[in-house]
C-alpha cells in the first residue's frame, strides 16, 4: 500500500489504488481541493453574514452562522480527516460518536446547570451580569 | 451445548502455527487522544459559553474583536491545511523533495497564523483588556491560546519530522508519524472553525 | 546589581527555611522513619548490588506484566499513606470532645483529610485498578504486549511523578485545606494563597497525563490486539469492563485537566474563572469537576466488578450467568454515568426541574448495577462453590455493596439529599461503596491472580484473617457515622461540642483499629507467602481451575506471554481448551518480536517533577528548564527508530521446555 504510485496516474485512480488497504485512507488531489473550496466558501459566508450586517435579525444571523459552522465542520471531517465509517474497522467513526455525544452532554448539560444556577443563586439581569463590577 | 460444539468443530485450532501481527494500532490510538483533546476544547468552550459575556462593566466582543484580520487568521489556517493535503499526497508518491517542500509551507502558513494571533493579543493587552480584566477575556484568552498553543506544538512537531524526513527518508515510520500530524493538524482547523463561529462571529453579533 | 534577598528569591521562589514543618513533631517523626526507612532500602540495594538489574529490568521495562505489578505496589505504598491518614482523623474526632482539642490542629487536619480522599483516590484506587487492567488484559486476549509499550511505561512513570509530588507536600510546605476536589472560592489565590492547592493542582495534573495515555493505550489494545477468534462477545469479562473504562478514562480525565487548568489561571495568572468577582463564577468549577467526578467512581468500580465477575464463575465451577446481559449492564452504566453528575450538588440551588432530572437518572443507573449482583447470584446459585480467600472476599462485597448501593439511593432523592448533603452519612456511604465495592474487589483480585503473577498462592490462613478484620472492621468504623449523619454531624469537623455523639466516634476509632489488623494481616500475608513459597508453589500455572486464556500460560508467563497466538471459540476461552482436548504445542518455536526496553518514560517524569516543583514554588528557572528538557528529550526519543529486537527460537524452546517438564510433573 505504501508502494510508489506513477506520477501519471490520476488522482481519483491513484485514490482508489490507496483506499483499499487497513491503513486509513488519505483522499486524493481531487477530496483536498475539493474540501478547500468547500470550505472556503462556508467560511466567507458566515463572515460576510456578519461584517455586511445583511440581516436585521441577529438571532436569524447567529443561528446561520452556527449552521454553517456545523457544515463546515462535518466537510473537514470528510475532506480533509478522511472520516468514513469504515476506517480502523469503524472504530474511528465510533469514538467520534462517543465523543460528540459527551461533547453536547457536557455542553448542553453546563449551560443547563448554570443557567438554573445562575437565576436562582444570582438573582440578576444578564444586563446586571455584563456590567457587574 | 457442549455436544453441538463437538459435532460443529471435531478437531479444533487452539492456537496460530504462523505468526500473528496483530494490525497497527498507532492510528487507532492517535484518534484517541485528538477525541480526548476534543473534550478539553468542549470544557473551555462550554466555560466561554457560560461566562463569556460576564463583562464586568469592561470591554464586550463588539468593542474588541477586528474581524478582517479574524478572516485573515482564517485563511492561513485553511491555507495551511490544503498544503499539508498537498504534503500527504506528495507522500503517498514517495517524493520526498516534494513532500518536504509543502511541509515547509505549511509551517510558514502556522507560523503567519501564529504572528497574527500574537499580534491580536498585544494589541488587546495593550488597550488593557487582558486576561485579568474579566472573566469574559479570561476565557477568550484561554480558549485561543490553547488553540495557539497547540498550533505552536504543531510546528515544532512539523520541524522535527521535516529533519527526520530530510534524515531518514519516507520510511514507513515517518509516514506513519505524517499520518499522525496530519490528523493533528487537520483537527486544529475543526477546532478553529468553533473558535471562529461561536468566539468571533457570535461575539461581535452581541 | 542584585541584593542578596533578591537573589535567593530568585533561585529558591518561595521556598524558605520556614516551609519545612518544624512545628509539626507528628511530622518530624515521620520524616525521621522515611529517611531510616530509606537509607536501609538504598543500603540493602547497593549491599545486594541490586541497582543495575532495578534500572534494567523494572524502570526501563516495557513489559505489560512488570508495569502492572509496580502499578500494583506503588498502589500499596500509597494505601499506608492514605490509610495513616485515616485512623489520624479517626482518632483525633475520637478524643476532641469537651473543649479537648485533640492532638491535631485545625492547619494540620484540614491538610490531612484532604491528602486522605486524593491519595485513595488517584494514587490507591487508580493505580490499583490500571495495574491489574495492564496486567491481566493483555493475557486474557492472547496478546504478547500492549498496543504502545513504550507509552506504558511513561503513563506508570507519570503516574508515580504524581504520587511523588503529593509526598514531597508532606515534607516541604503544606499540602491543600480544602477538600479532596478543592473548591474554589477557597482553593482560589485569595483564600489559599499558600502551596498546598499548587501541589494538589500539579500532582493531579503530571498524574492525569499518565492515566489518560495509559486508558487510550489499553482501548487501542483490547480494539487491535485480541486473538483471533475472539468477537467481542467472546471476550472475557474483565476485559470488557476493562474497555469500558478506559472509554470513560479518555472521555473524563481530558474534562478534570482543563478544569484545573482553569483553576491554577486564577491562581497563576490572576484570570477570574471561579472568583467571586470580575465575572467570575464559583460554580461553574463545581458543575465542571462533577462532570468528570461522576464517571471517575465508575472508573473505578467497573473493572471491579469484572473481577468479582471471574471469581464468582472461577470459584463457583459455573459459567458467569448472563454474560450478555452483564456486557450490556457494564455499557449502559458507562453512558449513565455521565447524565448524573448534579446529584454531586442538590444543594447548590439549581431548583425542581435540573434535580429531578438528575435525582431520576441516579436512581435509573442503580438498576444495571442491580442487575448485576442478581447476574453474581444466579452464578453462585447451584454451584460446587470453593470459599477460597478470593471468593470470602466476594460474598463480603456482595454484602457490603448492597447497603452502599441503597444508601446511594436515598442520597439521589433530592429532597433527601437535602438533609443528608455534606453530613457523616455521606461520608458512611461512600465509603460503604469505595471499600465494600472497589477496594474489596481489589484485595479480591490480588488473592485471585497473584500466583499468576508469582508462581505461588497466598496464604489462605493469614489472607481470612485479614479479611474478616477488614470486613468487620469495615462495619465498625462507618455504622456508626450512618448514624451520625443522620442526627445532622457534618464532615470535616476536627472538634464537637456534644458529649452525647463521642461513643460513637469512639466505636468507628475501634473500627479503624480493625482495618489497621486488617492490613497487617495482609502485609504478614504475603510475607509469610513469600517465606513458605515452595510449600505454596503452583507449577500447573492453572491454580484455580480457571476459564480465561491468562491461565494457560505458566506462572510467572513468560516475556512473551504466549509461544503461539491462542484460537478464541468461546468467551471462557481456557474452560473450552481444557474441554475439548487442547494439547499444549512442544515444537515449531519461531523467534518472537518484542518491544525494546527503554529509559526514556522514567526520565521524563523525573523531569516533570522538577517542572512541578518549580512551579509550585515559583522557581521560575527550574520550571522552564524543565519544560525545555521535556521537550527536547520527548524529540530525541523521536529520533531512536530502533525499538524492537527478536527473543531467539532457541531462548523460546528453553523456555517452553523448562514448562513440559513442570507440567510433567504434575501428573
Amino acid at each position: 500500500m505504501t508502494d510508489k504510485a506513477p506520477a501519471h496516474e490520476d488522482a481519483h485512480a491513484a485514490h482508489h489504488a490507496h483506499s483499499h488497504g487497513h491503513e486509513a485512507s488519505h483522499g486524493s488531489l481531487k477530496s483536498y481541493t475539493t474540501g478547500f473550496i468547500l470550505s472556503v466558501i462556508l467560511t466567507a459566508i458566515p463572515f460576510w453574514l456578519v461584517m455586511g450586517d445583511v440581516f436585521d435579525n441577529k438571532a436569524v444571523t447567529g443561528a446561520l452562522v452556527m449552521i454553517f459552522g456545523v457544515i463546515q465542520i462535518v466537510v473537514h471531517m470528510i475532506y480533509f480527516l478522511h472520516m468514513n465509517t469504515k476506517s480502523e474497522g469503524g472504530w474511528t467513526a465510533m469514538a467520534l460518536i462517543f465523543t460528540i455525544v459527551i461533547v453536547v452532554i457536557a455542553l448542553s448539560g453546563s449551560l443547563w446547570v448554570m443557567h438554573h444556577l445562575n437565576a436562582n443563586m444570582m438573582v440578576m439581569s444578564p444586563e446586571m451580569m455584563k456590567n457587574m463590577p | 451445548m457442549s455436544a453441538s460444539k463437538t459435532e460443529t468443530a471435531e478437531n479444533p485450532q487452539f492456537y496460530l502455527e504462523e505468526d500473528h501481527h496483530p494490525e497497527n494500532s498507532t492510528n487507532l490510538g492517535f484518534w484517541l487522544y485528538l477525541m480526548s483533546d476534543c473534550l478539553i476544547f468542549a470544557i473551555l468552550f462550554a466555560t466561554y459559553a457560560v461566562v463569556g459575556r460576564n463583562y464586568a462593566a469592561g470591554p464586550s466582543p463588539a468593542d474588541l474583536f477586528d474581524l478582517p484580520l479574524v478572516a485573515l487568521n482564517t485563511a492561513m489556517l485553511l491555507f495551511s491545511s490544503i498544503t499539508y493535503g498537498f504534503a500527504m499526497l506528495q507522500m503517498e508518491r514517495g517524493a520526498k523533495a516534494e513532500t518536504l517542500f509543502w511541509l515547509g509551507v505549511t509551517g510558514v502558513f502556522g507560523l503567519a497564523f501564529l504572528g497574527i494571533e500574537l499580534y491580536e493579543f498585544s494589541h488587546l493587552l495593550h488597550e488593557g483588556a487582558g486576561p485579568q480584566r474579566s472573566a469574559f477575556l479570561s476565557a477568550f484568552f484561554t480558549l485561543v491560546g490553547t488553540h495557539g498553543l497547540h498550533v505552536t506544538f504543531g510546528i515544532i512537531w512539523l520541524v522535527t519530522l521535516m529533519v527526520q524526513v530530510s534524515k531518514h527518508g519516507l520510511i514507513p515510520e515517518n509516514r506513519r508519524r505524517l499520518m499522525c500530524l496530519s490528523m493533528f493538524w487537520h483537527f486544529l482547523d475543526v477546532i478553529w472553525i468553533g473558535v471562529f463561529s461561536v468566539v468571533y462571529l457570535m461575539g461581535v453579533l452581541g | 546589581m542584585f541584593s542578596n534577598p533578591d537573589i535567593l528569591k530568585f533561585i529558591f521562589g518561595r521556598l524558605s527555611f520556614e516551609s519545612l514543618p518544624f512545628h509539626e513533631p507528628i511530622l518530624i517523626v515521620t520524616f525521621a522513619a522515611v529517611c531510616l526507612g530509606g537509607i536501609g532500602v538504598v543500603g540493602l540495594m547497593t549491599y545486594f548490588k541490586l541497582w543495575g538489574p532495578f534500572w534494567r529490568d523494572w524502570v526501563c521495562s516495557v513489559d505489560h506484566k512488570k508495569i502492572g505489578i509496580m502499578y500494583i505496589v506503588l498502589a500499596i505504598i500509597m494505601l499506608f499513606r492514605g490509610f495513616a491518614d485515616a485512623i489520624m482523623m479517626r482518632v483525633q474526632q475520637a478524643i476532641a470532645f469537651n473543649g479537648n482539642e485533640g492532638y491535631l490542629n485545625s492547619h494540620h487536619y484540614d491538610q490531612i483529610f484532604t491528602a486522605h480522599g486524593v491519595i485513595m483516590i488517584f494514587f490507591v484506587a487508580m493505580p490499583f485498578v490500571t495495574g491489574f487492567m495492564n496486567y491481566i488484559v493483555p493475557l486474557q486476549i492472547g496478546a504478547r504486549d500492549v498496543s504502545f509499550p513504550f507509552l506504558n511505561n511513561f503513563s506508570f512513570w507519570m503516574t508515580t511523578a504524581g504520587a511523588i509530588i503529593i509526598m514531597i507536600s508532606l515534607f516541604i510546605g503544606e499540602f491543600a485545606r480544602t477538600g479532596w476536589l478543592a473548591y474554589p472560592p477557597l482553593s482560589g489565590a485569595d483564600y489559599s494563597p499558600g502551596v498546598g492547592v499548587d501541589y494538589y493542582i500539579w500532582g493531579l495534573q503530571v498524574a492525569g497525563v499518565g492515566t489518560t495515555l495509559s486508558g487510550i493505550n489499553l482501548i487501542a489494545t483490547i480494539v487491535k490486539m485480541r486473538a483471533p477468534g475472539m468477537s467481542f462477545m467472546k471476550m472475557p469479562i474483565f476485559t470488557w469492563t476493562a474497555l469500558c473504562t478506559n472509554i470513560l478514562i479518555v472521555a473524563s480525565f481530558p474534562i478534570l485537566t482543563a478544569t484545573l487548568v482553569l483553576l491554577s489561571l486564577d491562581r497563576y495568572v490572576g484570570t477570574n474563572f471561579f472568583t467571586n468577582d470580575l465575572g467570575g463564577n464559583p460554580m461553574m468549577y463545581v458543575n465542571l469537576i462533577w462532570i468528570w467526578g461522576h464517571p471517575e467512581v465508575y472508573i473505578l468500580i467497573l473493572p471491579v466488578f469484572g473481577i468479582f465477575s471471574e471469581i464468582v464463575a472461577t470459584f463457583s465451577g459455573k459459567r458467569l450467568f448472563g454474560y450478555a446481559s452483564m456486557v450490556y449492564a457494564t455499557c449502559v452504566i458507562m453512558i449513565l454515568s455521565y447524565l448524573v453528575w448534579l446529584h454531586h450538588f442538590f444543594t447548590m440551588g439549581s431548583g425542581a426541574s435540573v434535580n429531578a432530572f438528575f435525582g431520576i437518572t441516579t436512581m435509573i443507573i442503580s438498576i444495571p448495577t442491580g442487575a448485576k449482583m442478581f447476574n453474581w447470584l444466579f452464578t453462585m446459585y447451584r454451584g460446587r462453590i470453593r470459599y477460597d480467600v478470593p471468593m470470602l472476599w466476594t460474598v463480603g462485597f456482595m454484602v457490603t455493596f448492597a447497603i452502599g448501593g441503597m444508601t446511594g439511593v436515598m442520597l439521589a432523592v433530592p429532597p433527601a439529599d437535602f438533609v443528608l448533603h455534606n453530613s457523616l452519612f455521606l461520608i458512611a456511604h461512600f465509603h460503604n461503596v469505595i471499600i465494600g465495592g472497589v477496594l474489596f474487589g481489589l484485595l479480591a483480585g490480588v488473592n485471585y491472580w497473584f500466583p499468576k503473577a508469582f508462581g505461588f498462592k497466598l496464604n489462605q490462613f493469614w489472607g481470612k484473617v485479614s479479611f474478616w478484620f477488614w470486613f468487620v472492621g469495615f462495619y465498625f468504623a462507618f455504622m456508626p457515622l450512618y448514624v451520625l449523619g443522620l442526627m445532622g454531624v457534618t464532615r470535616r469537623v476536627s472538634q464537637f461540642e456534644d458529649p452525647s455523639l463521642q461513643i460513637w466516634f469512639i466505636i468507628a476509632a475501634c473500627g479503624a483499629g480493625m482495618i489497621a489488623i486488617g492490613i497487617a494481616s495482609f502485609i504478614i500475608q504475603i510475607g509469610v507467602s513469600v517465606w513458605k513459597r515452595d510449600e505454596l508453589r503452583d507449577e500447573t500455572g492453572d491454580p484455580w481451575h480457571g476459564r480465561t486464556l491468562e491461565w494457560s500460560t505458566s506462572s510467572p508467563p513468560p516475556d512473551y506471554n504466549f509461544a503461539f497466538t491462542p484460537v478464541v471459540h468461546d468467551h471462557d476461552s481456557w474452560y473450552d481448551m481444557k474441554n475439548r482436548g487442547y494439547a499444549r504445542p512442544l515444537q515449531g518455536f519461531k523467534p518472537i518480536h518484542m518491544p525494546k526496553n527503554t529509559g526514556t518514560g522514567a526520565i521524563l517524569s523525573g523531569i516533570s517533577v522538577a517542572l512541578a516543583f518549580g512551579l509550585i514554588w515559583y522557581m521560575w528557572w527550574l520550571a522552564a528548564l524543565s519544560f525545555i528538557a521535556i521537550i527536547v528529550v520527548s524529540i530525541v526519543h523521536t529520533f531512536n527508530y530502533n525499538r524492537d529486537y527478536y527473543i531467539p527460537a532457541d531462548d523460546v524452546v528453553a523456555e517452553e521446555n523448562k514448562r513440559t517438564e513442570l507440567l510433567a510433573r504434575q501428573v
